[in-house]
């Protein structure tokens, strides 16, 4: 399964990433020299092996549903590259 | 006195503070100069914070004079720079979160400063934990306290480099694959990963949700003990800790070790270890047998695919995690037309080379088409690792392994080759997929000069069993008292 340099530069789409053209070329042998050593795990046959997510048996962890006091909201924008009426402001959407 | 103060242990100093004989204003002002003064050769710290520093410590003098005191008040410690601390940038060594002031604090720190704990500061690591090395700081790698121009291990390299050149006296680092057994290491400390759910992550900037831990990089084994009686224990804020009682692991360590069950697992033995590694290794074997322990060779068939899984596995939830610096909420942000560029730019510059890298792998592996091939698989690969741990604990009370492979490799020698450097982590990744708790200690040192690590793993919350273990070792050898020759 070799990464193409256009499905490396998809993923970079995907994770919100740029890449320089001389990166695309870093990346795709880097991370198919990765992708290759991971071929590694085809070898186990792991039929009916449960998928291990997590290692405790915690599902859920409930609380009573209280009203407690939350951060400020002074507090939460204060590290905000912009913000405006409360609000964290981003360049225009629509 | 014979020492100076900063030579001293937590475990030393503590009686000292209580008395009075020492001033805990006086101990983090030795430090702060001692930091000023050497510092600047290691690159250790990423911020000091000499005014809170001494405000913290005046207020410990205070509390210990009213006879308030705890073993921890007073006691300088530097945090690694992924615990947020309100009103202190926390950066994890990242440009994105430059100029990050964290509005509360993690529930680790939070319970130091309760018992009175000086923060000095924050230190270096990977960006994000996310490396084997500290060289993957923006702010510049960090060299190992025995030989300027190595490594000090990663991801928690200042952390340990620091309590190995005396910088401070205890700190707390994160695990997720290795990054606090694997630069205690190499700088010849002792490194603590409690097994997942023992401490909170809450305030633990997330880099693999299901495999990072906090726990404390200490000059010995008692020290490790008394940090993580402070910040062991159930917190409804993270609903992944555990809600197990505690023991007193101070406790734990006054029982020996004869009739300890000890497993030698024969995968962490084979190729690829350096000579000088398991020669260290195995005299520290016979040291455990000598004190009583038994060896039972075990096995552990599926050592071999833990890089690979871990790779898969840790890079998947980083990617999902990371999305978050987008420069909307904190951090910096580049000005861009609109908002898809406005995310592209900012995470491109703000994140490092391995940050990226793991990003895209991560987001590969997940992605249609390709998540049953690589996640499903590593999910279920997970599930035999940690099958063959309680095997093994089936019929042994703890195993005895190297921490890395080799002693402490130079900066610059495996930075090209990405995946050379994952294999490195080959002996203390299973642990953290397995979820269980392992200890790092110094057990020898390469004809070179640099530190061997002994690891010991346990089972889930048997870190009781693992710090009396530790322990006994410790007050059988001497290589925890060595100190780097130019500190």
């Amino acid at each position: 399964m070799a990464l193409t340099p256009e499905e490396v530069r998809h993923v970079a789409g995907l994770a919100r990433l740029d890449l320089q053209p001389q990166e695309v070329e870093l990346f795709t042998r880097q991370l198919n020299d990765i992708l290759a050593y991971m071929e590694k795990l085809q070898e186990l046959d792991t039929t009916g092996v449960q998928p291990m997510a997590h290692v405790l048996p915690v599902a859920n962890a409930f609380r009573e549903d209280l009203v407690t006091p939350s951060l400020p909201r002074d507090s939460a924008l204060k590290n905000a590259p912009a913000r405006e009426e409360g609000a964290f402001l981003v360049p225009r959407v629509i | 006195m014979a020492e100076p103060l900063y030579r001293l242990s937590i475990s030393e100093l503590a009686p000292l503070l209580a008395t009075g004989e020492v001033s805990p204003v006086a101990l983090t002002e030795e430090l702060l100069a001692r930091v000023e003064a050497l510092d600047p050769g290691l690159n250790t710290y990423v911020t000091v914070d000499a005014d809170g520093a001494l405000a913290q410590a005046r207020e410990a003098e205070a509390r210990l004079r009213r006879g308030q005191g705890t073993p921890l008040t007073g006691i300088p410690l530097a945090l690694k720079d992924v615990l947020i601390t309100q009103g202190l940038r926390t950066t994890c060594a990242s440009r994105i979160l430059e100029n990050f002031v964290p509005p509360y604090d993690a529930t680790v720190v939070a319970r130091l400063r309760q018992a009175g704990a000086v923060f000095l500061g924050k230190v270096n690591m990977d960006e994000f934990a996310m490396g084997s090395s500290t060289e993957n700081s923006a702010f510049g790698p960090t060299h190992n306290p025995w030989r300027r121009g190595c490594i000090p291990g990663g991801s928690s390299g200042g952390s340990a480099a620091a309590v190995a050149a005396d910088l401070c006296l205890g700190s707390l680092g994160s695990d997720t694959g290795g990054s606090i057994r694997q630069p205690a290491a190499h700088c010849g400390v002792v490194g603590l990963k409690p097994t997942y759910g023992r401490v909170s992550r809450f305030g633990l900037v997330a880099y693999a949700s299901s495999l990072d831990q906090i726990g404390p990089i200490t000059k010995n084994v008692r020290d490790a003990a008394l940090l993580l009686n402070c910040v062991a224990g159930h917190d409804p804020q993270d609903s992944t800790s555990v809600d197990v009682p505690v023991p007193d692991y101070l406790g734990a360590l006054a029982r020996d070790i004869k009739g300890l069950k000890v497993g030698v697992p024969k995968e962490y033995f084979g190729h690829g270890l350096d000579p000088e590694v398991e020669a260290a290794v195995r005299r520290a074997l016979d040291t455990l047998v000598s004190l009583g322990a038994e060896l039972i060779p075990v096995s552990l068939p599926h050592t071999e695919y833990a890089v690979a899984c871990y790779y898969i596995i840790a890079t998947a939830e980083a990617s999902s995690n990371l999305a978050r610096y987008d420069g909307v909420k904190y951090g910096i942000r580049d000005e861009a037309r609109n908002l898809l560029e406005m995310y592209a730019s900012t995470r491109t510059r703000g994140f490092g080379p391995e940050v990226r890298r793991r990003i895209m792998l991560g987001t590969y592996v997940l992605s249609a088409g390709y998540y049953e091939a690589y996640y499903r698989q590593a999910s279920q690969v997970r599930a035999l690792i940690r099958r063959d741990f309680e095997e093994a604990f089936g019929h042994c009370d703890l195993l005895a392994t190297p921490v890395s492979p080799t002693p402490a490799f130079c900066l610059g020698e495996k930075v090209a080759d990405p995946l050379t450097m994952y294999l490195s982590d080959i002996f203390t990744i299973s642990a953290n997929l397995g979820g269980i708790p392992g200890i790092s200690v110094p057990c020898g040192f390469s004809s070179g000069g640099l530190p061997i690590g002994l690891q010991l793993l346990g089972p889930p919350f048997g870190e009781a069993t693992l710090l009396q273990a530790a322990h006994a070792f410790e007050q059988a050898t001497d290589w925890h008292r060595r100190r780097p020759p130019d500190f």
